[in-house]
């Protein structure tokens, strides 16, 4: 059977469904929609919103509440992502699980607050101090809304840091047609708590029954333990130990902020995430993401209806960047999937080209070959881009 | 240590960092005693700090803690709470904190969210300098403000009690009675703030010649009084959400609306069908109907809305595409049909105008009878088929007429989309117009 259902109720019973107990949020179009649905639904499953009295006291709050053991959500648009920044390093240094929703309008500044944008793809990946790495996830339909809704809280219980949803409001706001049953339900890991550590272990202080910041591997995460749970804990945003004591021993110092690095980056392979499909003797790639895949798709399908030759990448991982996908267009070894030309298609001056640019070009360099054209479709004027502007940058085919 | 509910101190081995002679020795020490007077469980008990030599203190305490950004502690403090509702919270803040974070201060104290809030005043900011905070006083010498402080003081005890503190009290870092009034505070369940005034002897005690006298002395020239300065008994707003939420605990969250194919259309290719009208004019209400309507009917449909940030007045404009087939592109460059419902709604329209060809269809009202296009036009005179306030659901009554004239949807379509969807009151009203403009007179056909 089927629905009527905006990116907005995909996106909030995404949440709902993987357990999230706690929002806070301030209203801002076109994000408000979620603050509404968790102000209604939260308390049925035991939780709460509230509406903060800003973007930043909003983000204060989930990652507090997250420190204390719910599992913990946000969303905003281009103006509340600028408050939320120093916060986000917050949940970076202090290794918070955080779902943000960034629901992107046309910017800068106020921008156009009813208007869709793309503009905030940099802004989540470089938007802290100190430019740690962070995960961000963009849906392209409304029933990857709901699955990437979920896969975002099980990264963010993962690696503990903050993991973005990038959406626009036309993806978020437009109501399409989905199959109740199509929606896919990736898992989400439950919350563990850490075990208490056995008496003697190596460090532990006599308050301590676990170390707060103690990681089992340089490129991951330590166990979770709430404020108010089985163990006396630390929660800091300031250069720490193990304890989470301030320090500036450069041995830990160090350590901690490489694992910080590590955690995503040394897993940027399992993270990548994108959809592509590779027409036999295509000369052209588009890439794409959230709401422009739509325009994509069915240039795509047109494009196939007409018989010319065009390969396509919706990209769901925005970062890490997917750079294995990509690679595939330029990467001699996988034969078919090879182009002389990639068109970047996003409603912004080119974030993302810039990305696949750096990979394509930077693997080319090293491989001694020369690389495909890269250009962009790129359109700030407040319109999506159409299914005809992909069509008429395809070569050869 | 695990498993002790009581300790006989709650200081760890560590020494206080701060210069010699500091307040927030003595406030840490003050607070120690209170935490052994309290006897709570160690891993009950969230030590929040804010940012500045304050900040340091929670690494000095057994207990859980919490030290985030400058002046968020008490936003930190009430998301604690809020999960947590029978936590016991500290929140240790300076007089920086406190003026950074005054949205934070306003608010908690509003919604009187049980904290105690141990604000450790010492009138500049210590850490970064000695620069003049928001409680430095008229006069006061610090390296921004050389000449003398002019700006007033902040009366934090004033501000929050009259904006619904439950606990407030002011006096000094030297107060013997201040771990008693701690415990007392804590024991209060509210939002609970003491300013505590205190000495920061690396910078505004050598800058101002200043010392425990002059705290005493300042207090009758600020006219700021001392002592427990306001009580009152309000809900604590973590316990009273709480409790308000739990009517709806178990009631089934976001279920989905599924839309069963209970009629058919004879659609065979995507229709690209557009609503222009008045913001107000229940505009997207009506698309939202008609794509469940299409839903109904066994189609894809989607609706994208255009409307100022304004939402009552100017245009609203809905684009919907039905379609037997899955849309990929929600967007419409060139509509099929075209509903131009009012004025506001005809002059965001141009670019949809411009796209009409012979093989468009316009369907609107007779105020626009004589307006020049290439489409076929059909003008709906609901005065003339005896339609009464039809304005106010205009949209709607030239859509359902729109789409039942083209045959792409049916009216019982309509009517049941509206059923499912509307609230009883405004389903019958929907269908009532319904009924009329499609049972009504032909509609002159230009
Ligand atoms: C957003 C931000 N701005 C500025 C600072 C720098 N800073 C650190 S402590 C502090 C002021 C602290 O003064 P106060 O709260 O009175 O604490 P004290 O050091 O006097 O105990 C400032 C401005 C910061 N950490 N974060
Ligand atoms: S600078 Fe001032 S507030 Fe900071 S430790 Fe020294 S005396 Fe205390
Ligand atoms: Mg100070």
């Amino acid at each position: 059977m089927r629905e009527f259902i905006d990116g907005a109720t995909a996106i909030a019973r995404g949440a709902l469904d993987a357990g999230a107990t706690f929002f806070a949020g301030y209203p801002i179009s076109p994000a408000t929609p979620i603050l509404l649905h968790m102000i209604r639904e939260l308390p049925k499953v035991g939780g709460l919103a509230i509406q903060g009295e800003d973007e930043i006291a909003s983000i204060s709050m989930c990652v507090a509440a997250a420190m204390t053991g719910a599992r913990a959500f946000t969303a905003t648009s281009g103006p509340g992502m600028s408050l939320y920044s120093e916060t986000i390093g917050l949940s970076i240094m202090g290794e918070v699980p955080l779902v943000i929703v960034d629901v992107q309008r046309l910017g800068p500044a106020t921008g156009g607050a009813t208007t869709p944008g793309q503009g905030d793809v940099q802004f989540a990946r470089w938007g802290n101090s100190g430019g740690y790495p962070i995960i961000a996830l963009a849906p392209g339909n409304v029933y990857e809304c709901y699955s990437l809704t979920r896969v975002a809280f099980d990264l963010a219980e993962k690696h503990r840091c903050p993991v973005f949803l990038l959406t626009d409001k036309e993806l978020f706001q437009a109501l399409t047609t989905a199959d109740v049953d199509r929606f896919e339900a990736p898992p989400v890991r439950e919350r563990v708590v850490a075990e208490a550590l056995p008496a003697g272990t190596h460090g532990l202080r006599a308050e301590e029954t676990t170390i707060p910041y103690r990681a089992p591997a340089p490129d991951a995460a330590p166990a979770y333990a709430p404020i108010g749970g089985p163990h006396i804990v630390r929660f800091t945003g300031s250069t720490h130990d193990e304890h989470g004591f301030l320090t500036k021993d450069p041995v830990k110092v160090g350590k901690l902020n490489e694992r910080l690095r590590r955690k995503i980056e040394d897993h940027a392979a399992e993270l990548e995430m994108a959809t592509s499909t590779t027409a036999p003797g295509a000369q052209t790639a588009f890439v794409s993401y959230g709401v422009t895949t739509g325009a994509m798709e069915e240039a795509y399908r047109i494009a196939c209806a007409e018989g010319r030759a065009v390969s396509t990448l919706a990209v769901q991982s925005l970062w890490p960047v997917p750079e294995n996908a990509i690679l595939q267009f330029v990467k001699p070894g996988d034969g078919e999937a090879v182009v002389c030309r990639i068109v970047v298609a996003e409603l912004n001056h080119g974030d993302f080209r810039r990305e696949v640019e750096r990979v394509v070009y930077r693997w080319c360099a090293q491989a001694r070959v020369v690389p495909p054209e890269i250009v962009g479709i790129n359109r700030v004027d407040g319109e999506l881009i159409t299914p005809a502007q992909f069509l008429e940058q395809i070569v050869g085919g | 240590m695990p498993g002790d509910s009581q300790l006989r101190t709650y200081r760890n081995e560590r020494d206080y960092p701060f210069c010699p002679g500091c307040g927030h020795s003595l406030v840490l020490n003050h607070l120690n005693t209170a935490l052994v007077k309290l006897g709570v469980d160690p891993h009950r008990i969230a030590l929040v700090t804010d940012i500045g030599c304050q900040g340091l203190a929670d690494q000095y305490f057994v207990a859980n803690a919490f030290h985030g950004l400058h002046g968020r502690s008490l936003a930190y403090a009430t998301g604690i709470k809020l999960v947590d509702p029978d936590l016991k919270v500290f929140v240790l803040i300076g007089d920086g904190g406190t003026g950074i974070g005054g949205a934070h201060l306003l608010n908690a104290a509003r919604r009187n969210v049980g904290m105690t809030v141990l604000v450790m005043n010492n009138f500049n900011f210590g850490m970064t300098g000695g620069e003049h905070s928001v409680t430095t006083p008229p006069g006061g010498v610090t390296v921004t403000t050389r000449k003398g402080n002019l700006e007033r003081p902040l009366d934090i005890c004033a501000t929050v009690a009259v904006n619904g503190a439950g606990y407030v009290w002011r006096g000094t870092a030297f107060d013997r009675e201040l771990p008693d009034v701690i415990v007392e505070a804590s024991n209060s369940e509210s939002f609970a703030l003491l300013d505590i005034w205190e000495l920061c002897t690396a910078y505004y005690v050598p800058n101002n010649d200043f010392s425990r006298k002059s705290l005493l002395e300042m207090r009758e020239r600020l006219g700021m009084p001392v002592g427990l300065l306001h009580r009152e008994d309000r809900p604590e707003y973590a316990r009273a959400v709480r409790e308000a939420n739990a009517l709806l605990l178990g009631k089934p969250a976001l279920p989905a609306n599924p839309l069963p194919a209970l009629f058919t259309s004879p659609l065979k290719e995507e229709f690209r069908f557009v609503v222009a009208g008045s913001a107000g004019g229940k505009v997207r209400s009506a698309a939202r109907v008609l794509g469940e309507a299409a839903i109904l009917s066994g189609l894809f449909a989607a609706q994208q809305d255009d409307y100022p940030v304004t939402v009552q007045t100017g245009h609203s404009i809905s684009e919907l595409i039905f379609s037997p087939n899955l849309i990929h592109f929600t967007g419409v460059t060139r509509p099929d049909a075209l509903v131009l419902a009012t004025e506001e709604g005809r002059k965001a329209s141009a670019r949809y105008l411009k796209a009409l060809t012979a093989e468009s269809w316009l369907f609107t009202t007779p105020e626009f009878a004589n307006m020049d296009t290439p489409a076929r036009k059909v003008v709906v005179d609901l005065d003339a088929m005896g339609i009464k306030g039809g304005r106010k659901n205009l949209a709607w009554l030239l859509s359902v007429y729109a789409l039942n004239q083209l045959g792409i949807i049916s009216a019982e379509a309509c009517e049941e989309a509206a059923r499912r969807g509307q609230r009883a009151e405004v389903a019958e009203e929907m269908i009532a117009g319904l009924r009329r403009v499609v049972g009504g007179e032909k509609a002159a056909c230009a």
